[in-house]
């Protein structure tokens, strides 16, 4: 019973909040409901004993890129009218996206329905180990059958970071940066003078 | 407990959920009568190091100064800045208050004496921890006001820079324990140093781990001398400056239970949690919420101890300790433990 009343908690208000998304007339609250959505999901992961997903999930999207999204829209200055005023132009193009997704998502439906993915080898060599806990038959596949795809996608998240660093960093030269090494091993003596002046005589340095 | 309820004549489901209810109250009372006496204590050995005598009015040597400043603030009242988002404004102090009460749901008190005890536990920490930067994000921008605004972007860009750190510290006391269960955590640093003494601290590879993690856990709650969010002679009083009466008071006790839940986690994952330091017979007849309270209660000596010692640090010096020297570091450390794991535990 609580389980029920979980899921559908989960699901109407994942629903809810991704129709707020795009329903929401502030950039900001699309966001918030965005991460609402996000949070629901993993809840619903949770549900269906997929814990180390749904932290994954949090993690990630709620704690990390969600923030990103938050950050660069609330530094923008958006106007709400211009946004607005493509709308019946990009109507099409939206209608085309929404077409085939739904068309995915039947699809994917339907293959799940036609029967259970197998995710083995045919000789069972890889197949998920049942009775281990999620993340030890994820590490499991992902370490054996899947490591070829695994660490290229690693890769590929390294060239991206890298290409990204390379564009955005931009070196300034006329700002003078400490340099905390050099100030750690300065010492009194090289840095300071001691001198007796005499009455009336200023000091030269 | 859910068996007790079973043994009074409930159904399964409802036990669970009355069990689980009067959990959550176990937990959460007593942690805000902490967060009171914690918040005393604090003032109270600042004070000492400032050679002040801090509150001693309110009560016997000051001790109710918590509930008098509660109730004063509760009586106060709440003050809506008319240019803020009104909804948001209220909502980020709730969040605040209800991510810092979240995370204990898995911070084991004794052997089983655990609310949720899920085996994600540690990365439950981490996703509530990092949910934290909402309120006060939220709270800077639905101000509408200059200082809070810079406030938030400074907290958020510190709390993720070093979440980044703390992950890979945390993904080393993992691989050494080999479970994300904070309770198998605990139970595996027993007898960790030659069956001697409890707790990974004294193990040489994850020593510096736990310096770096009693840090970035100051820098994470932004704790002095990493308090640039509220640095006063900058920022008014930072993202809270617009706030007022309850909901300046639910972020007053929200970064306390803060504090307390990093303090925890030290314990719990360095220090042995629940039990004793060193692993002889007598001293597991202490039971081990005491141990575990002890230990919460002297990390938090050593929070309030550099607060009142060490002055603050500027914005640039706080980027660059995060990204230059504890996130290469962590890093190291995490290809250290597992070459070491895989040369001993599983020979190549």
């Amino acid at each position: 019973m609580i389980h029920a009343i979980a899921f559908y908690l989960f699901a109407t208000l994942v629903i809810a909040s991704a129709a707020l998304v795009i329903l929401a007339r502030n950039p900001v609250h699309s966001v918030l409901w965005l991460i609402l959505a996000f949070f629901n999901a993993a809840g619903l992961m949770v549900l269906v004993g997929a814990e180390f997903i749904a932290m994954l999930l949090v993690i990630v999207y709620v704690g990390a890129v969600a923030v990103l999204f938050l950050f660069v829209v609330m530094m923008l200055d958006i106007d709400f009218a211009e946004l607005r005023a493509g709308f019946v132009r990009n109507f099409p193009l939206g209608l085309l996206i929404a077409l085939v997704l739904l068309a995915e998502l039947v699809l994917g439906i339907g293959a799940y329905k036609a029967g259970a993915i197998a995710l083995g080898t045919a000789d069972g060599a890889a197949a998920p180990l049942i009775g281990h806990s999620n993340i030890e038959s994820i590490g499991a596949l992902l370490y054996s059958r899947y490591l070829f795809l695994f660490e290229s996608a690693g890769i590929i998240l390294l060239v991206a970071m890298v290409g990204a660093i390379v564009l955005t960093h931009r070196e300034r030269r006329d700002t003078r940066t400490q340099n905390v090494a050099k100030q750690v091993s300065r010492r009194p003596d090289e840095a300071t003078v001691n001198v007796k002046p005499e009455i009336g005589k200023g000091v030269q340095l | 407990m859910t068996a007790f309820f079973q043994s009074i004549g409930m159904s399964y489901e409802w036990a669970w959920f009355v069990a689980t209810i009067c959990g959550i109250l176990l937990i959460a009372l007593p942690l805000m009568l902490g967060v009171a006496m914690i918040i005393y204590a604090d003032r109270k050995i600042w004070a000492a190091m400032a050679l002040r005598r801090g509150p001693n009015v309110v009560g016997p040597w000051g001790l109710l100064q918590s509930f008098a400043d509660g109730l004063k603030v509760f009586l106060q009242e709440t003050i809506i800045p008319s240019a803020s988002n009104k909804g948001l404004f209220i909502i980020a102090p709730i969040v605040t208050f209800t991510v810092a009460l979240l995370a204990w749901a898995v911070i084991p008190f004794n052997s089983g004496a655990i609310l949720a005890d899920i085996n994600v536990g540690l990365l439950y920490v981490l996703a509530v921890s990092s949910l934290g930067v909402y309120g006060v994000v939220i709270a800077g921008w639905a101000s509408n006001s200059k200082y809070p605004f810079f406030s938030a972007m400074r907290a958020s860009a510190q709390m993720i820079s070093y979440e980044v750190s703390i992950g890979f510290i945390l993904i080393c006391v993992v691989l050494w324990a080999g479970t994300f269960n904070l309770d198998d955590i605990v139970q595996n640093q027993r007898g960790h140093v030659f069956g001697l003494l409890n707790g990974y601290v004294f193990n040489p590879l994850l020593f510096p781990m736990w310096v770096l993690f009693l840090i970035s856990g100051m820098a994470e709650t932004a704790r002095a001398p990493f308090d640039l969010t509220e640095a006063e002679s900058e920022l008014v009083a930072g993202y809270q400056t617009e706030y007022s009466s309850m909901a300046f008071a639910l972020y007053w006790l929200g970064e306390y239970a803060n504090v307390l839940l990093m303090c925890a986690l030290n314990a719990v994952l360095f220090w042995g949690g629940y039990l004793p330091p060193i692993d002889w017979a007598p001293l597991y007849y202490i039971p081990g919420i005491v141990w575990l309270l002890a230990k919460i209660l002297f990390f938090f000596f050593v929070f309030s101890w550099v607060k009142a010692t060490v002055p603050r640090f500027r914005y640039d010096q706080l980027m660059r300790l995060g990204w230059k020297i504890f996130l290469p570091m962590s890093l190291l450390f995490v290809v250290l433990v597992s070459g070491y794991l895989m040369l001993t535990r599983y020979a190549v």
